[in-house]
């Protein structure tokens, strides 16, 4: 499919080379390179990001996995919600972390990512900063309950990957956030 | 070729009618010097408007307010002589004319001199030889000349500025003239793009992008379609801010934990931890000496802005009004400092008078975001937010001119002010 793709994009490109002078448009523009090969020269073919971030264990392969799906099982459940400009993780979500711990004690072949989320208030840098330290101590928890290091990546969205896009305290509520997210799910 | 290819990309991706920023001034200054600009001997019979887009640039600087010229016949030019009697009683303070004629090889000459009506004397003119596609930016090089005849300072009408557009899904780091014209995209993503950052010579723009999922800096040359990884840490790597000599950049990095600041060549080599605080540490911002990076920590257990030796070392706090005060910029002069303030549940953008100590609240926004100073140090470039949309704002550095430059569609956020153009 991704050479379909390539190769339509190609046609394209050729079809409507009579019609530009390149000068005419500095700055040129970069479309965002598929290889995921930070560095690389562009292709100036577009075609889906692949992520770098390598979480490859396989959830079909883990044992239980389908309690992740399972919504009367705490497993199901992935989010930890914050307040304004905090971090700390509050105490009602400590069974949602012990039991994701146990769950990567027990599927020692699984990853999980952890992705920090703010409102949208106030600087995005400071967000995305803040975003880190969210996914940071779910996962310090995570490590202290038997985790391991190399299972679990901790990351930051910040402010820009809002789950309600509202304005006002209840949107807001919904976006301080962190996930825990298994491969196949971000 | 690759320029080639880039430019069909762009045309691919972006289609040939780019939408452009338009510009509403919502405030103007109290001692407007009133000038005349005749329609340039010649221009009816050309497109683009030279003498609109130097009224323009002008009355939008707040400074000067664009005296109503009746139709003259003949036309004037800067070769006619002047009757300053006339143009006073039209109550002119400065006057400009001028003439565009085309030559043999088809290309420009443009022609303008500048006049002092009160003092009844020519204060001077230039003539520049241009291209039809050159046409607008000789207007804005004319405004950056009456400007600085007039004012003493530098005019910024010729520069550009950076921002960031969310249009549906999709992110676009955009270019575009000072006024909003000649939008080029520089970057197309489905993922977030944020802190945009001029390098001091305004050939490359540094930014994070979250293309591989987290966010990671580059720097990419305006003119060469190639992104060059910066910073590509554990965690986040964000929060750009160049040297002054263009050489280095201090990034914000988590790898070691929490984020903390860090100095890196442009290259990406030879990084060296500035900050070790138990908090956060992020935006840095270095002082126009190249001697300090301002900051904003949460150490002290809200977010504040600090200032440390570039070379690293201790820090000393520098708000304490307010439990939120992010996104510090220093004045082109050194001697503010922009800033973002929480002020009730609002989030505003400020100055900082360094020697006094003393605050200034600039708008009375609901969400402001990013300042960033035009390179004259006269206005502060911010992201807000209007009836649930970015837009980009401006507003001169005393707080009495402001502006907002609106898309058609879609949300804009993060500018960035280049530099002055040699």
């Amino acid at each position: 499919m991704r050479f379909l793709c390539t190769s339509l994009a190609i046609f394209l490109l050729a079809a409507c080379a009579g019609t530009q002078t390149p000068d005419s448009q500095p700055p040129a523009a970069v479309e965002d390179r598929g290889a995921g090969k930070p560095g690389a020269s562009a292709q100036g073919v577009p075609s889906k990001p692949i992520a770098s971030v390598d979480l490859t264990g396989r959830p079909g392969a883990a044992a239980g996995a389908s309690a992740l799906k399972d919504p009367n099982n705490i497993l199901s459940k992935r989010s930890v919600f914050y307040d304004f400009d905090r971090f700390d993780v509050k105490d009602e979500y400590k069974p949602l972390i012990e039991a994701h711990a146990k769950y990567l004690r027990e599927n020692g072949g699984t990853r999980m990512l952890i992705q920090g989320n703010t409102d949208e208030r106030g600087s995005r840098e400071y967000n995305l900063a803040l975003g880190q330290r969210r996914s940071e101590s779910v996962k310090r928890m995570l490590l202290l309950l038997g985790g391991r290091e190399d299972q679990i990546e901790a990351v930051s969205l910040g402010e820009e990957k809002p789950r309600a896009t509202g304005t006002g305290e209840e949107a807001f509520a919904q976006n301080r956030r962190s996930d825990m997210l298994y491969p196949g799910e971000y | 070729m690759r320029k080639l290819l880039a430019a069909l990309l762009l045309s691919l991706v972006a289609g040939p009618a780019l939408a452009q920023l338009s510009i509403e001034i919502t405030g103007a200054g109290g001692n407007r010097i009133p000038i005349a600009i005749a329609p340039f001997a010649g221009e009816a019979a050309l497109p683009p408007g030279v003498t609109g887009v130097l009224r323009a640039d002008l009355e939008r600087s707040g400074l000067f307010r664009a005296i109503e010229v009746p139709p003259l016949v003949p036309q004037p030019s800067e070769s006619s002589s002047v009757n300053y009697a006339e143009w006073k009683s039209r109550l002119a303070d400065a006057l400009v004319l001028g003439s565009i004629a085309v030559r043999s090889d088809g290309r420009f000459e443009v022609r303008f001199r500048l006049y002092d009506v009160v003092k009844q004397t020519a204060v001077g003119g230039v003539a520049y030889t241009v291209s039809r596609e050159q046409l607008r930016a000789t207007a804005h090089r004319i405004a950056d000349y009456v400007y600085e005849k007039l004012t003493g300072e530098k005019g910024v009408f010729s520069t550009k500025i950076a921002y960031v557009v969310k249009r549906g899904a999709r992110y676009e780091l955009q270019l575009a003239d000072a006024d909003g014209a000649n939008e080029q995209a520089m970057l197309v993503s489905n993922e977030p793009i944020i802190s945009p950052a001029w390098s001091p010579n305004g050939k490359r723009i540094a930014y994070v992008s979250f293309q591989n999922k987290k966010a990671i800096v580059y720097v990419q040359d305006v003119e060469v379609p190639k992104q060059n990884v910066v910073a590509n840490f554990k965690g986040s790597n964000s929060a750009p801010a160049w040297a002054p000599d263009g050489s280095r950049l201090a990034v914000a990095l988590s790898r070691d934990g929490n984020s903390q600041l860090y100095l890196v060549n442009a290259d990406g080599s030879n990084l060296r931890r500035l900050t070790n605080s138990s908090g956060i540490d992020t935006e840095p911002s270095f002082s126009p000496d190249g001697q300090s990076i301002y900051f904003t920590s949460d150490r002290g257990g809200s977010p504040q802005i600090y200032r440390m030796p570039a070379a690293g070392g201790d820090a000393q706090r520098v708000t304490f009004e307010g439990s939120y005060n992010v996104s510090p910029r220093v004045s082109p002069d050194g001697r503010s400092l922009a800033y973002i303030m929480r002020n009730g549940g609002k989030f505003q953008a400020a100055l900082l008078d360094l020697n006094t100590r003393q605050v200034q609240v600039l708008t009375d926004s609901e969400l402001d975001e990013s300042p960033s100073f035009a390179p004259n140090g006269r206005q502060i470039l911010l992201a807000t937010v209007i009836g649930g949309r970015g837009v980009l704002s401006a507003v001169s550095s005393d707080g009495r001119v402001k502006q907002r430059l609106t898309l058609s569609a879609g949300d804009v956020r993060e500018p960035a002010w280049g530099p002055l153009v040699q």
